[in-house]
């Protein structure tokens, strides 16, 4: 099933924001916008869910804390107890305080790493994957509004979107079916 | 405009009335001879009340039971040590408290500086509640001055190294190590950089708020431009005076005993302090009607700003703790030991109130914005650095005869009832709004 894409191009990051906020007044379906830049307060008002990903962080950082825990429990005091300054080397809870950098260190290790690796695999970004982006210009200085045309007529749609201040509109036929 | 509801007058006086019965009879309550001492533990004794300065008696006459004269005279000697615990103990009580409340306001004009110097865009909205909040800083100053100088007078004790006998080296008493510190730490220095401190702190305050109420009239932006320079300039003299004021007014307590980190500490502290405060007061005023300008993106951001200085205090304190801890080196690692030993609980407790509680209730966005989670919050954060402050200044003053009893909690009771007092009755002066500062109309929009 052909569907068809219309895609809007902005200049501006505030003209863009407005633009969002109008064509979903309008109920049109936006598919996607793609920015050179994060633009601040974008996702609000596409209406996207909001993310997750400072929940896995917090996982991700009890995870990390605890093999720093495991971690230093066999190295200093299971496996090669050692002496260093007098301090009791057969317990754990004694030699705490030299461990806490260790564990604060490993709680931000792993809460970075695994967020950046849980963030690639959830926008589906890979190394030498190709790009998406319908429109080169977009890297640079230009706003791209991709609108699900549907059943709306498109030079209505057209219209209304050079009323928002697009200074370019090209409606693209989609082959593919998905 | 604010009026200070007479409810609240009505409750802040309480507070200082019932405070200040506290108070004196803290006062009267402490022994004055080593017989009622002796009568004290004793009935204390009776109780099976197991005082820590108890305990510590105990230990002492089991350890030293073989010689009977020896055994008197140093019963004698301990009933003499323990009677100084007992009578600085309610001026200790009254100093901490008293600092407690001025570190708040010197802890928000700080704050204020910054958003003045940095020309920060989210915070003029808060301007006349953090001024309101720093008009308590000249009657703290006054206070705090006046309890300096009853020490330095002789009318009490809590500074140990203020006794001339330990710097005479003809005295049996000569410490050779204060003895060596006495160019810096003597009194008419001492009080010399009192006052040089507040004096300095104090017109700054003066001035920053004689300018913000006449900018509020003027037509161009002549007095936001001198307040800039002057905070700029405040916050050069400050984060220098406020090293030193913490190592006079709270390192001295121990004199032998000295850590570089100390100022940091202190001033981590006094900011996550008065952050919390200014984030009740806004919300209380709130809460009143008042502020209709202030969204719930101010709050968050103080909210960030608690949890963030909560996190700095942390890590201040655990910096200077493993470092003494490792390095183990006695005449550092005592600081340390008396606390674990003495002050287990306050110690470990204030860890627990200024760390785990707010790192696990603020760290969810959606918390910060929700104000009774910030009251919540803020109330055992300011009750952790009330203990904080406790754990800087009893141990050296009156060591293991500590109790938080009636001369503790009706110091904090009376000074946070002036605290409210002061602070209302300023906010009540002058337009909630700064309404003529160029960043109102951004900090009015400001969202998150």
């Amino acid at each position: 099933m052909a569907s068809k894409v219309i895609h809007a191009i902005y200049n501006d990051d505030d003209i863009l924001m407005n633009a969002v906020k109008a064509v979903r007044k309008e109920h049109y379906h936006i598919e996607e916008v793609y920015t050179p830049f994060p633009v601040h307060g974008l996702d609000k008002a596409m209406g996207l869910e909001g993310t997750r990903i400072a929940i896995t962080s917090f996982m991700y950082g009890i995870l990390g804390l605890t093999v720093a825990i495991v971690m230093m429990n066999f190295i200093m005091i299971k496996d090669w107890p050692q002496d260093i300054g007098g301090k009791p080397s057969f317990s754990y809870i004694e030699n705490m305080p030299a461990f806490v950098p260790i564990m604060f260190e490993m709680t931000v290790f792993f809460a970075a790493h695994l967020m950046v690796i849980t963030f690639y695999m959830r926008s589906k970004l890979w190394p030498f994957k190709k790009a998406e982006n319908p429109d080169p210009r977009t890297t640079d200085d230009h706003f791209l509004m991709a609108i699900d045309l549907g059943h709306h007529n498109a030079d209505e749609v057209t219209k209304f979107l050079t009323g928002t201040g697009a200074i370019e509109i090209s409606i693209i036929e989609n082959e593919d079916d998905h | 405009m604010y009026t200070l509801p007479n409810k609240l007058k009505i409750f802040a006086i309480i507070f200082m009335v019932v405070g200040a019965i506290g108070m004196i009879s803290g006062f009267l309550s402490a022994p004055k001879t080593t017989a009622e001492v002796e009568a004290m533990m004793a009935s204390h004794h009776g109780e099976g009340h197991g005082n820590s300065a108890m305990d510590e008696m105990e230990d002492h006459g089991e350890g030293h039971g073989d010689v009977k004269t020896e055994e008197h005279a140093d019963h004698e000697a301990h009933l003499t040590h323990v009677l100084h615990q007992l009578q600085n103990r309610p001026w200790s009580a009254l100093y901490i408290a008293s600092f407690f409340f001025f570190m708040i306001s010197l802890g928000v004009l700080a704050f204020y500086a910054i958003q003045y110097a940095a020309q920060a865009g989210w915070s003029p909205v808060l301007f006349r509640v953090m001024e309101g909040i720093t008009a308590y800083l000249p009657v703290a100053s006054v206070i705090i001055l006046l309890l300096l100088v009853l020490s330095a007078t002789g009318v009490n004790h809590i500074f140990h190294w203020m006794d001339a006998d330990l710097v005479n080296p003809e005295s049996e008493h000569y410490d050779e190590i204060i003895a060596g510190k006495s160019s810096y730490l003597n009194v008419p220095f001492f009080l010399a950089r009192a006052v040089v401190y507040l004096l300095g702190w104090n017109l700054y305050r003066y001035f920053s708020r004689k300018n913000s109420v006449a900018d509020d009239t003027a037509e161009n932006h002549a007095y936001f431009k001198k307040n800039f320079k002057l905070s700029a300039i405040f916050l050069v003299f400050f984060i220098v005076t406020e090293s030193m004021m913490s190592w006079d007014w709270l390192m001295s307590f121990d004199p032998h005993w000295f850590s570089t980190l100390y100022g940091w500490y202190v001033f981590a502290g006094m900011m996550v302090s008065a952050i919390t405060v200014i984030a009740m007061v806004t919300i209380f005023l709130k809460a009143q009607g008042y502020l209709e300008f202030v969204n719930d993106s101010h709050i968050h951001d103080l909210a960030k700003f608690m949890f963030g200085f909560s996190i700095f205090w942390t890590y201040l304190w655990f910096s200077q703790f493993m470092l003494i801890w490792y390095a183990n080196i006695p005449e550092e690692v005592t600081y340390f030991v008396t606390r674990i030993e003495d002050y287990n609980l306050p110690f470990f407790a204030m860890l627990v109130m200024n760390f785990v509680f707010p790192v696990l209730l603020l760290m969810n966005s959606d918390y910060k914005r929700v104000n009774w989670f910030v009251i919540m919050t803020g109330i055992v954060i300011l009750a952790g650095h009330y203990v904080d402050v406790f754990n800087m200044v009893m141990p050296a003053t009156v060591g293991t005869s500590w109790f938080i009893g009636l001369p503790e909690i009706g110091s904090l009771f009376f000074f946070f009832g002036l605290f409210v007092l002061v602070v209302f009755t300023a906010l009540a002066k002058k337009p909630l709004l700064a309404k003529h500062n160029p960043f109102i109309k951004e900090s009015k929009h400001f969202h998150y």
